[in-house]
């Protein structure tokens, strides 16, 4: 039968739209299976300068994505804190947070000292409107380092907020919302760490003391070996 | 139709913007700079092309009463590879383009393309056309963006060295210093006002130069 003929049948529609559509989830599949990882890799690098970012220069000598902790914070999600440390010593965290802007979560990467003020935050995810909201960048603007320095005191909590709702931050002309965005994240992170910080701290220690029993057991069979 | 009077309805005849005026979602959103003008233009092109290329391609397989979803399924799906792709392998390009990228989908322009001239011709002059049309639509973002910031922040082509790398620092110049700016040229109202008066601009000359005014062929889809 050729085609002109197949077109005219009623099944054909439904047939002929859903083998495009077939082909289209099946591409989309594989593109997602094949970029997978590459995506999750590049964010681990891009996190991974981030980290660097928020911390001052020789803050820290460990690595501090292998050195994390997940805790659960107020809305009840799970947040993973890398521990900055200088020759074993507990000096900081560094954490994610995030709300809701204009388009999407605004991710923000929020680096705090051991009393709980703010080393620096950066935005590291979003995708906000590009000339409004995008001044959150550090590449834009340095609006975000507006924040460095500040702790749950100074500004007190009622003052921590853009200027449109009473607070001393900027907002920026024609995006209200990205600003009350980040800083709303800042504001919940600098609390989340007050809530938490003897165990953010206190699994510093502990977390090294698992560590040394899990390497334990990882020696004796080696030792047996030889 | 011959390949030089596709590009010449492209680029000037039937722009895009000036005059199907379609595409106006990112013509007014994203040209507050010449830079995002022609981040967003680019990647328009490069999926304007693609996607024409494929609609072209099945054009025989489908009938009328289902191609618009078939076309919209196909440009969805191109986008969203385009958008993954980009994120996992051209890391650094996609952290300045990516959130244009989602836009491309909602740009009528593409799916005016596939409708109008894709699903009738065959596929080498429908990609050719997808470029032009691309091309004319990057010429008028950058356009509207580099006037919008000329006016409203006193530079040009202002961070293009992040979407086009470092080589292209000389681009970016400061044409009025210490300009204290003009807002509303950057806000929406600034788009539609810069818009307007190139849609005159283009109309006169036309008039004058005794061309024939070309209607616009995008209502009927708008």
């Amino acid at each position: 039968m050729d085609l002109q003929a197949l077109r005219e049948k009623l099944g054909y529609h439904s047939a002929a739209l859903g083998v495009i559509a077939l082909g289209a989830s099946v591409t989309l599949a594989f593109a997602d299976l094949g970029t997978h990882k590459g995506i999750e890799e590049a964010e681990k690098r891009d996190l991974q300068q981030s980290l660097a970012q928020v911390l001052p220069e020789g803050f820290a000598d460990n690595d501090l994505l292998k050195d994390k902790v997940v805790i659960k914070d107020a809305k009840g999600e799970d947040v993973q804190v890398f521990r900055a440390r200088l020759k074993g010593e507990a000096k900081g965290a560094v954490f994610q947070q995030a709300n809701r802007g204009y388009a999407d979560d605004v991710v923000v990467l929020m680096g705090v000292d051991v009393s709980g003020k703010l080393l620096g935050v950066r935005v590291i995810k979003h995708r906000e409107t590009p000339g409004l909201g995008d001044k959150i960048e550090i590449a834009k603007t340095d609006w975000i380092l507006g924040f460095n320095g500040k702790s749950l005191g100074d500004p007190p909590v009622e003052k921590f907020g853009v200027k449109k709702d009473g607070g001393i931050f900027d907002q920026f002309a024609g995006a209200t919302i990205t600003p009350r965005a980040v800083v709303k994240s800042v504001r919940e992170g600098l609390q989340f760490y007050a809530a938490h910080k003897d165990e953010i701290l206190a699994a510093a220690g502990e977390e090294k003391k698992v560590a040394h029993e899990q390497s334990g057991p990882h020696q004796d069979p080696a030792k047996k070996d030889i | 139709m011959s390949y030089s009077k596709i590009a010449k309805d492209g680029l000037w005849e039937q722009n895009v913007v000036f005059s199907q005026l379609l595409g106006m979602c990112p013509t007014l959103a994203v040209t507050t700079s010449g830079t995002n003008g022609l981040g967003m233009g680019l990647a328009t092109t490069a999926v304007l092309a693609v996607a024409n290329m494929l609609v072209s391609s099945v054009r025989m397989y489908v009938t009328p009463q289902v191609r618009i979803p078939v076309y919209i399924v196909l440009i969805a799906t191109l986008v969203t590879v385009v958008d993954l792709t980009l994120n996992a392998y051209l890391h650094d390009l996609y952290k300045v383009l990516g959130m244009y990228i989602a836009l491309i989908v909602a740009n009528c322009s593409v799916l005016g393309r596939a409708e109008a001239f894709a699903a009738r011709e065959p596929v080498l002059p429908s990609g050719w056309d997808g470029l032009f049309m691309g091309l004319g639509f990057t010429i008028a973002l950058t356009l509207i963006g580099l006037i919008r910031e000329f006016l409203g922040a006193g530079t040009l082509f202002s961070q293009a060295s992040l979407l086009l790398g470092s080589h292209f620092h000389f681009m970016e110049i400061t044409a009025i210093p210490n300009y204290g700016g003009f807002l509303m040229m950057i806000l929406p109202p600034g788009g539609f006002l810069v818009l307007g008066c190139l849609l005159a601009a283009k109309r006169v000359y036309q008039v004058k130069t005794g061309q024939q005014v070309t209607e616009s062929a995008g209502h009927a889809l708008a």
